[in-house]
C-alpha cells in the first residue's frame, strides 16, 4: 500500500536548538498511527511541520509519493491535512460555529454576506455525528475546557481531511467523551482517513492505534505494530534505556506537623470549596485534567488571585493572604508553570535572578545593592543545586530549561520559603534534567520543606507525591495515599463531575 | 447548559434558543444598556436643568457636532475590536480635508472627485498604518502615533499652514449643512451630516456582523494566533481593517471641511482621543474581540450631550474637560469589571 505521507530526513532548529534531527515518518491510509516520545522528543514539532505551522530546515515531505512544500496552515488544509493542536486555539468571543468555519465561511447571495444559518446547520450536523449536545451559537468562551476541546475536534473533522493529526486531544476529556472520540476515529479510519495520534496515555494508544512511531531527542527511533509490542519495550525506546527504577522509599510524613492549611477556598467557578492540609517534609501532588482548577487553587492560596471565600492557616495561625507579598512574608513560594513569563527575568544574569525576591536583604546603607553579597549568594546556590552555568554573570535566557528551573528554585530557597508550590516543574525540561529536578525536590522535602506539585503527567505525580489530591471542575474530589494511588484511581476521581454524579 | 455526560437524560438540553433574559444579561448587552441608560439619564437631567436644552436648535446642534466624532469613532471601532488602536484618526481627517481642498480649490476639479480624493487618501494612509503594523510588526500605538505626527506635518506643508477655502465649489457646504430629510419632511431639519453618520453606521454595522471582514475583525481581536493557525492570512486582513478605517476617516474629513467651508490644517489633534473615548464608553473592549457600532454611536452621543449640556449650564470649558476625563476613566473601569466577571459558566 502506498503511504499517504512519507517524511524523510526532516530537520528543524529553533534559535540553534535542534528540535528535529533527520526525523522519519510514514503514514498509511486508514491507519491510526501513534506518535510517542517524552516531552521535547519532537513529536509536536514534526506534526506542526506537516501541518504547515513551521517550515522545515531540510529533508522532504512526500504526499502520495510526490514531494510537497507545505508553506502555511492553509496549504496544509488544501492538501487535506488537518490538525488539532495541543493547546486550544479558539476565539473565545466567537460562537462555536464561527470558530469551526473561521477562514472558510459559507457565503450567501452575491458572495458578500456570511450565511450564518448554513454555518450553524453544518456545525449542528458535525455535533450530531459526534454525539455532542451543544448549541453552535454559544460563544466558545462560555464553554468548559472539555467542551472547547470538543469544538476543536469538530473543527478538525469539518475539513474532511485525508490526514488528521491529533495532538493530545483527550487531555481535558472524561471517559465518555473519549469513547465518543474513539468512535469517531474508528469511523474515519473505515473511510480511509489516516490519523496521527499523539498521547502519553498508554491505555488509550493500546485501544486505538495500529502502529506506533517512537521518537527521542528529535530523532526517529522505530516504527512498530502497537498490538504486539509490550509496553516496557516502548518505554525503553522512548527513554533510551531500560528504566531500572528502584522503588524509592516514600518517607512517612503523616505524623509531621501541619505547616499550611487551606479551608473552604472558593474563587469564581474554577475553585469551589477546596480544603487541604500540607505537612512538613511532605510532597503533596495535585492531579486532575486540564482546567480542573489546580493552578487556580495554588494561585488563590498564594494570593496571586483574590479569593471569594476561605481561610488559610500557616503553622496553625490564621493568616490573611491578599497578595503574593503576603504569601512570601509567610514563607510560601510559588513556581509558575510558565517560567519565562512569571518566574524569571530572562534577560538578566543568574545572580540577579536568584537574589530578585530577596533584594531587601542585599542592601547596604538601606539603598545601594551589595553586589559582592549578591554574587556570593548566587555562587552558593549555583554550587548547591548544581546549576550548570559558565558564571553567575551569565544571562538566564542562554541556559537550558532545567537550569532555569533550578534558578527559580534557588530564588525561593534564598527567600527562606518553608512551603513551595511547583506548577508543572518539569514542563519543557529534557529527560536527564528531569531526574535531577526530582532528586532536588526529594532533598528539599527531606530537609523539611513542604512541597506541592501540580502536574499533568500522572507518572510524575505518582512517582513524586507522598499523597495525591485529585481535582475536578474546581472541587477536590478525592485524596489518595502514595501506596493506594494509581493512574486508574486518579482518572476516576479526576472525571467525577458534579452533574454526572447526579445523573441516574 | 448541561454537561455532555448526561446524554440520555436530557436529549434536547442546550438547544433551547436563548431567551430574552439570557440575552439581556450578556455582558456586552449589559454595557450597551448601561451606556444607553446613561445617555437618557443625561438628557433628562439637562432638560430639567435648562429649558434651553430641549429646544430644536440645540438638539440639531448636538446632532451636528456628533456627526464628525461619530464617524471617527466608527473608524476606531474596527481597529479597537482587533485589539489595535489608532491615534492618527484626528490628523488623518484633517489631511483628507486638505487633500480635498487641493483637488477642489487648487486644481479646480469637480466635486465628486474631491469626495473620492478624501476617501482615497484616507484609505491610503490607513493602508500604510496597516503595513507598518502587520508587516513591520510595529505596535499599533507607536505606528499610529508616528502616522499622527507625519500626517499633521504633511497637512501643514501641503496647505502652506493656511486654511484652504471652498468658496469656488458651490455645493460643498451642502454635504454636511443642508438637510435632505428637511426637504422632504420640513418639520425634521436634520442636517445631512447626521444622515451620513447614520448611513456610515448602518454600513459599518452590516460589515461587522455579516461579512468576512467583520468576522475576521472580531477574530483577530479574540485570538490572532488561532486565526493564523486556521489558515487565514492575518496580515492581509489586518491591513484591510486599517485601510477601511482610514477610508471612514476620509468621510469625517469631508464632513468637517464642509461644515467649516474650509480645510483647517492645524485642526485635528485631540479628535482621536474623543473618538477612542466614544468607542470605549460604548462598550467596545480595548483588549479586543468585542464591540458594536450601536454602542459606539451611543458613546459619541454621550460625549456631545455632555459637552453641550455643560456649556448650556455655563460650566467653564476647563471643567468640561475634567468631567470628560472622569467619564473615560469610569468607562474603562466598567470594561475591566465586565471582563473580570466574565467567568465561564457553561
Amino acid at each position: 500500500m502506498q503511504p499517504i505521507v512519507t517524511i524523510r530526513d526532516l530537520s528543524k532548529s529553533f534559535a540553534g536548538v535542534r528540535a528535529l534531527d533527520r526525523a522519519q515518518f510514514e503514514l498509511l491510509p486508514g491507519e491510526v498511527h501513534a506518535l510517542m516520545g517524552e516531552n521535547g522528543a519532537g513529536k509536536s514539532t514534526l506534526m506542526k511541520v506537516l501541518a504547515g505551522v513551521y517550515r522545515k530546515d531540510s529533508g522532504e515531505v512526500l504526499l502520495d509519493g510526490q514531494p510537497v512544500d507545505i508553506e502555511s496552515p492553509r496549504a496544509a488544509q488544501a492538501l487535506g491535512i488537518g490538525i488539532i493542536h495541543q493547546e486550544l486555539n479558539l476565539m473565545n468571543h466567537l460562537s462555536a460555529a464561527q470558530n469551526i468555519f473561521i477562514g472558510r465561511e459559507p457565503r450567501g447571495r452575491f458572495g458578500l454576506f456570511i450565511d450564518e444559518e448554513a454555518m450553524c446547520c453544518e456545525a449542528q450536523l458535525i455535533f450530531d455525528r459526534m454525539n455532542l449536545k451543544l448549541d453552535p451559537r454559544t460563544p466558545v468562551g462560555e464553554l468548559t475546557v472539555a467542551r472547547q476541546q470538543m469544538v476543536e475536534i469538530a473543527k478538525a473533522l469539518s475539513f474532511e481531511s485525508r490526514v488528521l493529526i491529533m495532538d493530545e486531544p483527550t487531555a481535558a476529556l472524561n471517559n465518555e467523551e473519549v469513547a465518543d472520540l474513539f468512535r469517531i476515529i474508528a469511523r474515519l479510519r473505515s473511510r480511509g482517513v489516516a490519523v496521527v495520534y499523539i498521547s502519553h496515555k498508554m491505555d488509550e494508544l493500546k485501544r486505538i492505534a495500529d502502529r506506533v512511531t517512537v521518537m527521542r531527542d528529535g530523532q526517529y527511533i522505530a516504527t512498530v505494530p502497537m498490538a504486539t509490542t509490550p509496553m516496557d519495550t516502548l518505554i525503553a525506546m522512548m527513554v533510551g534505556r531500560q528504566l531500572a527504577e528502584a522503588e524509592h522509599e516514600m518517607p512517612d510524613t503523616s505524623a509531621n506537623e501541619v505547616v499550611l492549611e487551606a479551608r473552604g477556598i472558593c474563587r469564581g467557578t474554577m475553585v469551589r470549596d477546596a480544603s487541604f492540609v500540607l505537612r512538613r517534609g511532605e510532597i503533596l501532588g495535585f492531579a486532575g485534567l486540564m482546567g480542573a482548577g489546580r493552578t487556580e487553587l495554588a494561585r488563590a492560596v498564594f494570593g496571586a488571585d483574590r479569593i471569594d471565600a476561605g481561610e488559610v492557616f500557616v503553622n496553625g495561625q490564621k493568616v490573611v493572604i491578599g497578595s503574593p507579598e503576603d504569601a512570601v512574608a509567610n514563607g510560601i513560594g510559588y513556581l509558575s508553570e510558565d517560567r519565562k513569563h512569571f518566574g524569571l527575568a530572562t534577560g538578566m544574569d543568574v545572580e540577579t535572578n536568584i537574589a530578585l525576591a530577596s533584594m531587601k536583604s542585599f542592601l547596604s546603607m538601606g539603598f545601594f545593592i551589595d553586589r559582592a553579597a549578591v554574587e556570593s549568594a548566587g555562587e552558593r546556590y549555583v554550587r548547591q543545586l548544581g546549576i550548570k552555568t559558565p558564571s553567575v554573570r551569565q544571562q538566564v535566557r542562554l541556559l537550558s530549561g532545567g537550569n532555569q528551573q533550578k534558578i527559580v528554585i534557588a530564588k525561593w530557597l534564598l527567600r527562606d520559603c518553608k512551603v513551595l508550590f511547583f506548577d508543572e516543574p518539569t514542563r519543557g525540561i529534557d529527560v536527564g534534567a528531569k531526574a535531577e529536578i526530582y532528586r532536588l525536590l526529594n532533598e528539599l522535602a527531606a530537609q523539611g520543606k513542604a512541597i506541592v506539585i501540580i502536574s499533568s503527567e500522572l507518572p510524575e505525580v505518582l512517582r513524586m507525591s507522598h499523597r495525591v489530591l485529585v481535582m475536578c471542575e474546581g472541587r477536590i474530589t478525592g485524596e489518595l495515599a502514595a501506596r493506594e494511588a494509581s493512574q486508574e484511581k486518579i482518572m476516576q476521581l479526576a472525571t467525577r463531575r458534579e452533574t454526572a454524579d447526579a445523573a441516574p | 447548559m448541561t454537561t455532555p455526560t448526561v446524554t440520555t437524560a436530557a436529549p434536547a438540553a442546550g438547544f433551547s434558543p436563548k431567551t430574552l433574559k439570557d440575552r439581556l444579561f450578556r455582558p456586552a448587552t449589559r454595557q450597551k444598556l448601561l451606556a444607553f441608560a446613561s445617555l437618557v439619564a443625561l438628557m433628562v437631567f439637562f432638560s430639567f436643568a435648562s429649558p434651553q436644552f430641549l429646544q430644536a436648535d440645540n438638539l440639531v446642534g448636538i446632532l451636528q457636532s456628533t456627526a464628525v466624532n461619530g464617524v471617527l469613532a466608527i473608524a476606531c471601532t474596527f481597529v479597537i475590536i482587533t485589539s489595535g488602536i489608532d491615534l492618527s484618526v484626528g490628523t488623518l481627517m484633517t489631511f483628507c480635508a486638505v487633500m480635498t481642498g487641493v483637488v477642489l480649490t487648487y486644481m479646480g476639479m469637480p466635486l465628486w472627485l474631491g469626495i473620492c480624493a478624501a476617501i482615497f487618501f484616507g484609505a491610503l494612509s490607513g493602508f500604510v498604518s496597516g503595513l507598518l503594523i502587520a508587516k513591520l510588526k510595529i505596535p499599533p500605538f507607536i505606528a499610529t502615533l508616528g502616522m499622527m505626527m507625519l500626517l499633521k506635518g504633511l497637512s501643514l506643508v501641503i496647505s502652506g499652514t493656511k486654511p484652504i477655502y471652498f468658496n469656488d465649489t458651490p455645493g460643498f457646504t451642502a454635504i454636511s449643512q443642508d438637510s435632505l430629510i428637511g426637504d422632504i419632511v420640513p418639520s425634521l431639519p436634520i442636517p445631512n451630516a447626521v444622515l451620513i453618520l447614520f448611513l456610515v453606521a448602518v454600513a459599518a454595522s452590516i460589515v461587522l456582523n455579516r461579512t468576512i471582514l467583520g468576522r475576521y475583525t472580531f477574530a483577530l481581536g479574540s485570538n490572532e494566533e488561532a486565526v493564523r493557525l486556521s489558515g487565514v492570512n492575518t496580515d492581509f486582513w489586518k491591513i484591510v481593517v486599517y485601510t477601511v478605517s482610514g477610508g471612514i476617516c476620509g468621510i469625517a474629513g469631508l464632513l468637517i471641511a464642509s461644515r467649516l467651508n474650509s480645510a483647517q490644517p492645524a485642526l485635528g489633534q485631540g479628535y482621536e482621543l474623543d473618538a477612542i473615548a466614544a468607542v470605549v464608553i460604548g462598550g467596545t473592549s480595548l483588549s479586543g474581540g468585542t464591540g458594536t457600532i450601536v454602542g459606539t454611536i451611543i458613546g459619541a452621543f454621550i460625549m456631545s450631550v455632555l459637552t453641550n449640556g455643560l456649556r448650556i449650564l455655563s460650566v467653564a470649558q476647563e471643567w468640561q474637560t475634567v468631567v470628560t476625563g472622569v467619564i473615560i476613566i469610569l468607562a474603562v473601569y466598567a470594561d475591566i469589571l465586565r471582563r473580570r466577571s466574565g467567568s465561564k459558566v457553561h
